[in-house]
């Protein structure tokens, strides 16, 4: 990426401040502080300047400008990404979206939700439940969370198995390009004609585009939830619980497992009420009308009790569904109490090979002389191992950094991948030598030239520089190569 | 059952060389499809590319060869009491896995099921330069890299030879039934998208010749308690209808003399005015019209409806046949064209005109 032409940052402001609010194109050291990370405050970089449009209009003025010099923008919607993603360039700006939080229009007969990218994802099913709808994908940080955020990251959440990720339910975007064009990237069908562009802009991390409106899909509230709790004394065993479910024909709207460190850490956190001495805990909700959930949670309750479950427990109110799914929503904070910093993992795997990960986890637990906590959603296979660490400590954010590479490998070589919903901005880009050859990269490049030709949207993210690829596979433990690719 | 990967490689190398061009075709089912097959391009063929790669039931996951014919999949499925939820039409007795991602064909269930697009996990690509790549996985949540796989949906094999794919797979559902009731077309969009909008086991909501057709899937008791509940009775040959209407057989589609058009639309908009027959699916979203007519009506129609319009089956096909891209979006389109496949190598003009 090589700047076009030079121009200073008050020069820049200056270009900016004709057609922006002054106040909210931001230059000064203090104002910009809070946009130096996004929710991976490992890694921080102060940017040129930030602004803040309001219109269509300004955003692709902005980026006529930016294209025009070559200075790279990071887009930015609530900034709780989880792998530094909206990491601001040294040399570039951020474009927030914050002031496009407005829901444009919902309409109950269609079941869609017309959005700016700035609204709050728990927004959108707060409004909808007027209509007794609401918005599918749920990410753990949906209070505060952005539709534009979602879609830059393909966001999921616990009821990912049966209602899928954010580019299952998104119809149609807007988006000013990296040239400053606007475009609509789908329709109100449910397909458009020629490429899918619509699924390769989801999950995308800004290099794509700058989305500014989105259209979703709303989905009618189900009649009943209920969950079953389920306390088992081998991680293997809740496991094949998991396994049983679904051959039994039931998909779970959501599945969640957490080994027995998440569950004490919950337990203590909440003040009581999960199964401290099982070594494994499944959560396992079942939605729809009254007499299905009533059949499917009958079948569920029965496979767990024949499966060798310890404990079974089922929600008979929504005061006490709520009260089970406590200590799992709680589990990052409760992680949090117990130690000084921890470290969130992302990998996704098969999950027949779900015992064999977790306890090749503890083994590299021992090596590194760290703790670790699993958090697991279950249904789909996605992988949270919590790293227990001492950012003050000298050396220990180095050492987990290792260890969090060593399970996204450990993940890769099980037939999985190295990120299930969480992204690979800055954080993850090093593994993704591991999952991928240098001609994938190259198509990768290729692709995003196509749609950014100067190369200014979140340069140094998502993708690595293949001149850095032989480094990174150099460093890595052992060589990737097409032929040994995994395949589960 | 065979692994034919080496010659398809070296085929596609051939063809760089030679400066020839390749018409990518399965089991030919599709071949009506798109825009005409250039006739200066070589056939590079699929239909030999079969076999299951890997199937792990209790993962809902399904890896197979691009070639395979469909009707093997839902052998293989059924046998575990599995199916593909989104309901691939099989536009014959070969039709494979491969063409139905490529034109992105789902069938009655795909606005509660999702469509193969939806589906779809991973793929290996085969692309211009014959390197062979890997996308996506076998993991139903994988955001590493730019989502390749689901790219295809659509491209109709212009961006390179998918190999392999892997798709999610659903149980079959305990029990399924058909409502049927007489209703005017004025009615019907309204009637089909209020049910959709109720927390009930929907699985299809189709109008053809005065009458709605809704289907409920899912756990027995959900399912007869809503029948019980609704409106309409019970067709007793429902699933030969639902049948009928995901393969394209139904009397509707049958009379091939006459050009097919399909429109995209907005579920609730109101129908197009156009005199004619129509056939009314997916509650709405998807509309047959069956008859003469000019692209550019079709198009304007299509756009008031909020949607996109392609002539699917018959008609002049000498001009573009799929819903024309805004200026912007063919650009976009023709670099991501020259990023996979450099020398135009796949399909030339079969899905554009400049593709």
């Amino acid at each position: 990426m090589a700047s076009k032409a030079r121009i200073s940052k008050l020069q820049l402001a200056e270009q900016f401040r004709a057609f922006i609010d002054p106040r909210f194109v931001i230059t000064d050291e203090e104002t910009l502080k809070p946009y130096e990370c996004d929710g991976m405050a490992t890694y921080c970089e102060m940017p040129m300047l930030v602004v803040l449009p309001d219109t269509v209009a300004q955003v692709q003025q902005v980026m006529r400008i930016c294209n025009q010099y070559g200075i790279p923008v990071v887009a930015r919607g609530a900034g709780t990404g989880l792998s530094a993603g909206a990491m601001p360039h040294r040399d570039g700006i951020v474009l927030s979206l914050a002031r496009f939080s407005r829901i444009l229009d919902i309409d109950p007969l269609a079941r869609t939700a017309r959005l700016q990218p700035g609204v709050r994802n728990l927004a959108i099913s707060e409004e909808a439940a007027k209509y007794g709808l609401y918005y599918g994908p749920d990410p753990s940080s949906q209070i505060a969370c952005s539709i534009g955020g979602n879609v830059a990251e393909n966001a999921g959440g616990v009821h990912c198995l049966k209602y899928g990720l954010t580019v299952h339910n998104i119809i149609s975007v807007e988006m000013v390009t990296a040239e400053g064009e606007l475009v609509t990237i789908g329709s109100d069908g449910l397909d458009s004609c020629g490429m899918d562009l619509l699924a390769l802009l989801t999950g995308s991390e800004g290099l794509l585009g700058v989305v500014t409106e989105v259209k979703v899909k709303l989905l009618p509230v189900p009649e009943v939830a209920r969950v079953v709790m389920a306390g088992f004394d081998s991680i293997q065993k809740a496991a094949d619980a998991v396994g049983g479910i679904i051959a039994n024909g039931i998909i779970p709207a959501g599945l969640e497992m957490m080994d027995s460190h998440a569950i004490v850490a919950a337990d203590d956190f909440i003040g009581g009420g999960y199964p401290r001495e099982a070594k494994a805990l499944l959560l396992c909700e079942v939605d729809g009308t009254e007499e299905e959930v009533d059949e499917h949670i009958a079948q569920t309750e029965a496979l767990f009790h024949e499966l060798g479950a310890t404990s079974v427990r089922t929600s008979r109110t929504e005061e006490e569904r709520a009260l089970l799914w406590k200590g799992r929503k709680s589990a990052f904070p409760a992680v949090g109490k117990i130690s000084p910093d921890y470290y969130c993992m992302d990998g996704t795997i098969p999950r027949r090979h779900l015992a064999h990960v977790l306890t090749e986890i503890e083994k590299l637990s021992g090596q590194f002389g760290l703790r670790v906590a699993n958090v697991f959603h279950a249904g789909d296979g996605n992988l949270h191992p919590l790293i227990l660490f001492d950012a003050n400590a000298p050396g220990e954010l180095e050492r987990t950094e290792a260890f969090g590479a060593s399970i996204l490998r450990l993940c890769v070589e099980a037939g999985g991948c190295i990120t299930g919903e969480h992204g690979v901005g800055v954080e993850k880009i090093r593994q993704m030598v591991v999952q991928f050859t240098d001609e994938e990269l190259r198509q990768f490049h290729d692709v995003k030239t196509a749609f950014d030709p100067v190369g200014i949207l979140n340069p140094g993210k998502n993708v690595p520089a293949l001149k850095f690829c032989q480094e990174y596979r150099a460093l890595a433990p052992t060589q990737h190569t097409q032929t040994d690719a995994p395949h589960g | 059952m065979a692994d034919i990967f080496p010659q398809l490689q070296e085929q596609v190398l051939q063809a760089r060389e030679d400066g020839r061009k390749l018409n990518i075709i399965g089991g030919g089912t599709k071949a009506f499809m798109g825009r005409p097959v250039d006739p200066n391009t070589d056939i590079l063929n699929l239909a030999e590319h079969t076999g299951v790669v890997e199937y792990h039931p209790v993962e809902l996951v399904l890896t197979v060869r691009a070639g395979t014919p469909l009707r093997e999949i839902e052998a293989t499925l059924a046998e575990q009491g599995q199916a593909l939820h989104f309901e691939p039409p099989r536009l014959g007795e070969n039709a494979t896995i491969g063409g139905t991602l490529a034109c992105n064909l789902s069938g009655p269930a795909r606005p509660w099921a999702g469509s193969i697009r939806d589906q779809v996990l991973g793929i290996r690509l085969l692309n211009g330069k014959g390197e062979h790549l890997r996308f996506g996985g076998q993991v139903m949540k994988n955001v590493a890299g730019y989502d390749v796989s689901r790219l295809q949906a659509g491209a109709m094999g212009t961006l390179g030879v998918i190999t392999e794919i892997s798709l999610k797979v659903m149980p079959q559902p305990a029990a399924t039934l058909t409502l049927v009731q007489d209703m005017a077309p004025g009615e019907v969009i309204q009637y089909m998208n209020s049910r959709a909008a109720e927390p009930k086991p929907i699985t299809g909501a189709c109008w053809v010749d005065g009458k709605v057709y809704l289907r409920l899937s899912g756990a027995r008791s959900a399912v007869e308690a809503t029948a019980e509940k609704w409106s309409g009775k019970i067709l007793e040959q429902g699933e030969q209808f639902w049948q009928q209407i995901r393969d394209l057989q139904h009397g509707f589609f049958t009379a091939t003399n006459v050009p097919l058009w399909r429109f995209s639309i907005s579920a609730t908009a109101p129908q197009p005015k156009l005199e004619g027959e129509w056939l009314i699916d997916w509650a709405g979203a998807q509309r047959w019209y069956r008859g003469e007519g000019q692209m550019m009506e079709m198009e304007a129609l299509a756009a008031a409806a909020g949607g996109q319009v392609s002539l699917f089956r018959g008609g002049d096909r000498s001009g573009e046949v799929m819903h024309r891209q805004p200026e912007a979006l063919k650009t976009i389109q023709q670099r991501i064209k020259n990023a996979f496949d450099p020398d135009h190598l796949f399909n030339p003009g079969r899905l554009y005109s400049w593709l």
